[in-house]
């Protein structure tokens, strides 16, 4: 459970980006956090493992208070959230098998993994992980040899592997195609109900929001100003947090709410098929 | 119709510094500097003229060049500019990582910075020479003088690009690998080394060549190696020994030049 109260944060330059945040996710939901650009949806998620300090409030994860923290248990606070990023920010040297071994850094010593020398039980993990999202051929292969939709993959993989409680994700379909938005969205979804993980997912498309979220949170300026179901996103709410558009064309209609059956998402599926399924797609 | 009527609308790209008085003062101002320039400096054309036959039997004093007579110090200077080249390059590297790592604004806190910068800069202010100068003076003749006025230069160099490099790097790799829950050194080494390893590789070796025709320089000045040798075979006007020598460095640059450019290639 993620609690936030009262969440402040107000940049150096005076901005005012979070003006009293106050939010809660229980195990295992996943939220979608929607918003215009600079409504501060970034910063939320950036507060929640204080790679952006904040000015003010109160972070709980597991009734253990994040905000204050000194540096080696933040550290150890952070090893608790995965976070996945727009742009996937693998680092582009490093193999693949580091990119996601890296997601260990919190667990072991400098030397260690200095050395590359990590525990078997991670590689174990790193690689039944990526068998998981059909990439473990690729270990040993560079980040950067990667398409966009198997880098997302790898970052998945790389907040996965911490065990994380809470999945941060900030924009992960932003410079990705519709399929495969759709897909690592698909594949977020799935994971997180596989481990009972809670996730928090910034996101631009609405309807995408809508269709893989179970709650949706509104972000206008710094406020929250809707909290509620997916199928509860009138054009009157979305007009509040974006402004006057057309909306008729955004909002998923009752009757396309089901996807076709062979891209339903089926939440306890066994690793192969999955793998299979997503093994062809690049 | 009123078709063809309109004349074409012209464009011509904004001069670079807007007021015309202003641009015609500069170009003439500097137009007129060069003229004075030019006319204080004083050639005595009947003294070239006199001069010619001499420079070229100079000149012809380097032919046929002499590798024989005094090899022996010349194979001793060329090994000693190389350990020098090789030791001061690891040496300076080395210290400099830190250095440069500190220097980068981007991830070192303020008073770090500014001590780094400052290391930086009072390196990077004197040229070798002056160094070597100072360094001869402060340990003696002889190769260490060399190698400490080396390792001082690299220093400079090193530091400050890895700095750049560092402050180019992109952040959000960085970021991602700190929200891991990564110690600081951890964040550096899996998050900052790959993104600026081939390029300071890369400038490892165009250091390490550097650092040869350097030893060459700082030699004359008494910091050993073959500049020494050099410095040497021209006191006592043994033009030949000293072609041999400068054909020798000449070799090795361009060795060394060719070399270090292919595995700068490689790693990229």
């Amino acid at each position: 459970m993620l609690r936030i109260k009262g969440l402040i944060k107000r940049y150096r330059t005076g901005d005012l980006a979070l003006k009293g945040i106050d939010l809660e996710v229980p195990d295992g939901q996943v939220m979608a956090l929607i918003g215009p650009s600079g409504a501060g949806k970034s910063t939320v998620i950036r507060c929640i493992n204080r790679l952006v300090e904040p000015t003010a409030g109160s972070i709980a994860l597991n009734d253990i208070e994040i905000v204050g923290l000194g540096s080696s248990q933040l550290r150890q606070a952070r090893r608790r959230m995965g976070m996945i990023f727009q742009e996937y920010a693998l680092v582009e040297r490093l193999t693949v098998m580091e990119n996601v071994l890296s997601g260990r850094l919190g667990y072991v010593g400098f030397w260690q993994s200095w050395l590359r020398k990590f525990p078997q039980s991670d590689i174990d993990e790193a690689f039944r992980l990526l068998a998981r999202v059909g990439l473990d051929h690729m270990a040993s292969k560079r980040a950067d040899e990667l398409s966009g939709g198997q880098r997302q993959r790898v970052g998945i993989c790389r907040a996965l592997i911490q065990n994380p409680e809470l999945l941060l994700v900030d924009e992960p379909t932003a410079s990705l195609d519709p399929k495969t938005s759709r897909q690592i969205m698909r594949l977020i979804k799935e994971l997180c109900a596989e481990r009972k993980l809670s996730a928090i997912i910034n996101i631009h498309d609405v309807m995408l929001a809508q269709m893989f979220a179970e709650r949706i949170v509104g972000l206008k300026q710094g406020e929250i100003v809707y909290d509620g179901p997916p199928d509860k996103l009138t054009p009157e709410v979305l007009t509040s947090i974006y402004g006057e558009e057309d909306w008729s064309a955004t909002i998923r209609k009752a009757d396309e709410a089901d996807e076709p059956a062979a891209d339903n998402v089926v939440p306890f599926e066994p690793p192969l098929p999955s793998r299979d399924r997503l093994a062809g797609l690049t | 119709m009123s078709i063809a009527l309109e004349p074409p609308r012209t464009w011509k790209k904004p001069p670079l510094i807007k007021r015309a008085w202003l641009r015609w003062i500069l170009g003439l101002g500097a137009a007129l500097y060069l003229a004075l320039a030019f006319g204080t400096i004083d050639v005595n054309w009947h003294r070239v003229w006199e001069g010619l036959p001499r420079g070229a039997q100079f000149i012809k004093a380097f032919f046929p060049p002499d590798f024989i007579s005094r090899w022996d110090e010349i194979a001793e200077g060329i090994a000693e500019s190389l350990w020098m080249t090789v030791v001061s390059t690891v040496v300076g590297i080395a210290i400099s990582i830190p250095v440069g790592i500190g220097a980068a604004r981007n991830i070192a806190p303020a008073p770090v910075y500014y001590f780094c910068r400052g290391i930086l800069s009072v390196s990077r202010s004197f040229q070798e020479v002056i160094l070597a100068i100072f360094f001869v003076k402060l340990f003696g003749f002889g190769p260490f003088a060399g190698f400490v006025t080396l390792s001082f230069a690299t220093i400079g160099f090193y530091g400050k690009l890895l700095a750049e490099d560092i402050e180019d790097m992109d952040a959000n790799q960085a970021e991602a690998v700190r929200a891991t829950g990564a110690s600081w050194l951890q964040w550096i080494n899996f998050g900052v080394q790959p993104q600026v390893m081939p390029r300071m590789i890369g400038l490892g070796l165009y250091r390490l060549d550097i650092n040869f025709r350097e030893s060459a320089v700082v030699g004359i000045v008494g910091g050993g190696g073959i500049g020494a040798t050099l410095n040497t075979a021209f006191d006592r006007y043994e033009f030949d020994s000293a072609a041999a020598i400068v054909l020798i460095i000449i070799a090795i640059v361009m060795l060394v030049e060719y070399s270090s450019g292919f595995l700068r290639r490689w790693v990229q």
